[in-house]
């Protein structure tokens, strides 16, 4: 029988990237025990990709924006479905823990008066943004990172947890593999925040890493917990499409921000031909204005219709090459050269502030984005769906079972604007590490049964035995199919027949991946880390493509071409995704709780 | 395109060697795409690290063809691919497996070097006021991914294995962003020059050379702290100053 260590901590958090280092620090900073693993190094997180910046109404460029501003922006961009609640928290706490992040070392680009520097985004009112170049995630997570590692907190890196395990209802500790030589590790904790990121490796075209298979979801799911929303995932407007081996790569949304505009074959501003009506009165309508705009020197200009939610600009390149008047390689043009028109020094002005974006097509593409404009599509994101949580303490519907940043769900309702991911990650990840050490300190020791970790321990080890025909690629061959799957089936425009499709698809992919082999040992074997992954992936993947089929309208960034709008009956529900008793995926709808009268008459104010 | 051969380090602390594979290769392709390719087709427990594949996350450090890269940003047609491309380990730290290294010193030698430690703040909001022209420098030494390709291609590192008596570039980089941060109190020089061995540097600027961040390691973050340390243990008027008037 293969062995394992036992490890015990008070607080144990799963995932190292923005919400998982801030809520290690916070847990830690109670005086309690905490642990902290990571599939990856530290450091390496997906947060680490983050471009644009984070969003805080510090108002620092515009002394008009405030809380509720923000409040009513995010409530907006995410069609009213949003936890308001969490938006609230997160509109009034952003600023103080973007400050809090310049007290651990943080050094943001600054204003001319010395304040830390703001950019305007999709979706927000005032340049809220507060930035380091297009390089803001490298900052936060190294800020986070720098900062964490003087806490006391133990970190297991390069460690994947395959099962939670429990006391009865209530969470009481992890298993999980180290990558070096494959041993087994059992974290036994009082409390658990999950951190895990999202679902983005479900689609074939995407801009997440290998990390993001959905674990978090997966494993609060099978834990007894409620995922909310699961539908609603981001497609980012722009991602790489060329040359194929980088297609879905993040182009960031800073590059609008700046001025950069999309333009179609024919070299028409095409999002000016479809502004929504709720925008209408806050979007330009002619590029001087939105010119005026991005470069501030108009308080009372609109933004550029570039600068609409991600949702809509995704659909409209997508239009656009539908129409036949896309680039050459399927998608649209950015273009951020053209400034030069505008400004003097322009290339300067370009390498400074989006360095990453000058480098990123500089080495992969061989473009110069200060002289020609890139070709950009849309690309997996983000998922706004995932675990529901209290909005409060964040506490999942498992006692004991915490969620943060973006595998939680709640803040961002049917589509998250641009640079409040980041700020999430500070706000949520410091109140799940509060209340999960809280919770910590009021309960007792969980108990875990050693049938329970036996098992977990042969569902981990099941993909090496030897018995099992061996078939070349097939984690790998499975994992592509599903890919491929979810891509055409329920990715950007969907419809019922073909999410069907999709559903059935996962179930036979499930049964494949029941007997998956991965050739190897047990030493750092990717072949076998991909097996096991499969098992929360497609858990997903199944709960993106059923809640997508009971929501029977379109609403942010869920867009189905059998219900082409808005549906009040959809106005004020979530969807519910939790496991029968039956073991079966069971869907249902459940009113939003009622906003209050005061949250109620911001949204009104802002409208 | 065409099919290329690739020789990939196999192995592990015990022992190893190179194997050759052949893939197809197709237009803008990186080598951590043909890695992965290989991975999928015949290869499924070769083990690398990556992470963004995009240049931000420093985690796919390799030799390739003898140079210290990330495999995600070198590009295949940029290559000669009539001859074989070699992918091999960082060679400055132990190996775990195949193309995946032992990098857990580097996370050490962070843990040692004295931490940010800001002055009291200007605004009573618990801010600050800096000017974009004096966190510039900083900024260019934040950009680092710690890919930690500096500390492979250093010296006194890979050749002479100082690991216990030197921190590498990487850390002099981290070092200078602390020193040179418009806010931080904190004094590290005594470090830099007895337990982190910045005397043992000389300036061959391999590591600026290597870095995918084109950080300017050795002139802007080495030298000037190199200068500090000569100031303020070297230099015969500190010291005879010091004679009358002692430090704290």
């Amino acid at each position: 029988m293969a062995e394992y260590e036992t490890i015990e901590f008070d607080v144990l958090i799963i995932g190292a990237g923005g919400a998982g280092l801030r809520a290690a620090i916070e847990a830690s900073s109670t005086g309690i025990s905490v642990g902290l693993v990571c599939k990856s190094l530290l450091g390496k997180a997906h947060t680490v990709m983050a471009e644009g910046g984070m969003a805080a109404a510090l108002a620092n460029v515009d002394e008009r924006d405030s809380w509720k501003t923000h409040f009513a922006d995010t409530m907006r961009g995410g069609y009213y479905i949003n936890n308001w609640r969490m938006a609230q928290l997160h509109a009034q706490q952003a600023p103080d823990r973007v400050r809090e992040l310049e007290a651990w070392g943080a050094v943001f680009d600054r204003t001319r008066e010395g304040k830390i520097m703001q950019r305007n985004f999709g979706g927000h009112a005032h340049p809220r943004l507060a930035h380091v170049g297009d390089r803001t995630g490298l900052e936060m997570i190294r800020t986070l990172q720098d900062h964490g590692i003087h806490q006391g907190i133990d970190v297991h890196m390069e460690c994947t947890v395959t099962s939670l395990l429990m006391d009865g209802d209530r969470v009481a500790g992890a298993f999980a593999y180290a990558r070096e030589l494959g041993k087994f590790k059992l974290f036994k904790a009082k409390a658990i925040v999950m951190a895990t990121g999202g679902i983005g490796r479900a689609y074939k075209i995407t801009s997440n890493s290998w990390e993001y298979t959905g674990d978090g979801q997966s494993l609060a799911y099978h834990a007894g917990a409620d995922l909310i929303d699961m539908e609603f995932v981001q497609f980012h407007p722009t991602g790489m499409v060329w040359p194929p081996s980088v297609r879905g790569i993040l182009v960031t949304e800073g590059v609008r921000g700046e001025g950069g505009v999309l333009k179609n074959s024919s070299g028409e501003r095409f999002m000016f031909g479809d502004i929504p009506d709720n925008y209408k009165s806050s979007t330009a309508d002619n590029p001087e204005e939105g010119w005026r705009y991005v470069t501030k020197t108009d308080r009372n200009a609109r933004r550029p219709p570039e600068l609409l939610t991600r949702d809509h600009v995704a659909r409209c390149i997508l239009k656009e090459v539908k129409a036949g008047r896309g680039s050459p390689h399927g998608g649209a043009f950015l273009d951020i050269s053209w400034i030069k028109e505008k400004i003097p020094n322009a290339e300067a002005h370009i390498k400074k502030k989006l360095p990453s974006m000058y480098h990123q097509f500089k080495e992969l593409a061989g473009i110069d984005i200060t002289t020609e404009p890139m070709e950009v599509g849309p690309t997996t994101h983000y998922v706004m769906g995932g675990i529901r949580v209290d909005g409060e303490t964040q506490m999942s519907t498992v006692p004991g079972l915490f969620a943060a940043g973006e595998c939680a769900a709640g803040l961002h309702g049917a589509n998250r604007l641009g640079g409040n991911s980041l700020s999430d990650l500070i706000v949520f990840g410091k109140l799940a590490g509060e209340h999960a050490a809280r919770f910590a300190q009021e309960n007792g020791k969980p108990a875990i049964s050693d049938a329970d970790v036996n098992s977990a321990l042969l569902e981990a080890l099941a993909p090496l035995d030897s018995s099992r025909a061996t078939n070349a690629g097939g984690a790998y061959q499975i994992q592509y199919d599903l890919q491929e799957m979810m891509q055409s089936n329920v990715g950007i425009i969907r419809q019922e027949d073909e999410m069907l499709e999709a559903v059935q698809g996962i179930e036979a992919l499930k049964q494949r991946a029941a007997n998956v082999a991965a050739p190897g040992n047990r030493q750092y074997n990717p072949g076998w880390h991909t097996a096991l992954d499969l098992k929360s992936l497609l858990l997903a993947a199944e709960a993106v493509a059923r809640s997508a089929i009971v929501r029977k309208e379109s609403r942010g960034a869920h867009t189905r071409d059998d219900y082409k709008n808005k549906e009040e009956k959809f106005d004020s529900v979530n969807t519910i995704v939790r496991m029968g008793k039956d073991g079966q995926m069971q869907v249902t709808l459940e009113s939003i709780p009622k906003i209050p009268a005061e949250l109620k008459q911001i949204i009104d104010d802002h409208k | 395109m065409a099919r290329v051969t690739f020789k990939i380090w196999r192995g592990d602390k015990q022992a190893g060697e190179f194997k050759e594979y052949n893939t197809e290769v197709s237009e803008g392709m990186v080598v951590l795409d043909a890695v992965h390719q290989i991975q999928a087709e015949s290869a499924n427990d070769l083990a690398c690290r990556w992470n963004c594949k995009a240049g931000k996350c420093g985690s796919c450090s390799a030799e390739i063809n003898g140079m210290p890269r990330l495999m995600c940003m070198t590009r295949l047609n940029d290559m000669n691919l009539d001859e074989p491309v070699s992918i091999e380990p960082m060679r400055a730290f132990p190996v775990m497996k195949d193309l995946v290294t032992d990098v857990s010193w580097n996370y050490r030698v962070k843990k040692k070097i004295k931490p940010f430690k800001p002055r009291l703040p200007d605004n009573d909001d618990g801010s600050w006021n800096m000017q974009q022209q004096d966190v510039e420098r900083v900024q260019e030494f934040r950009k680092c991914i710690e890919c930690f390709l500096c500390q492979d291609v250093c010296h006194v590192l890979r050749d002479h294995h100082k690991h216990d008596e030197f921190i590498g570039p990487r850390y002099f980089v981290y070092n200078a962003a602390l020193e040179m941060h418009p806010l931080d109190e904190e004094d590290r020089l005594a470090d830099l020059k007895k337990s982190q061995g910045i005397g043992y540097c000389n300036i061959t600027k391999c590591c600026t050379k290597v870095c995918p961040e084109n950080i300017t390691i050795t002139d802007n973050a080495i030298i000037p702290l190199k200068e500090r340390v000569v100031d303020e243990f070297y230099d015969p008027l500190t010291k005879l100053f010091r004679i009358f008037k002692p430090r704290k």
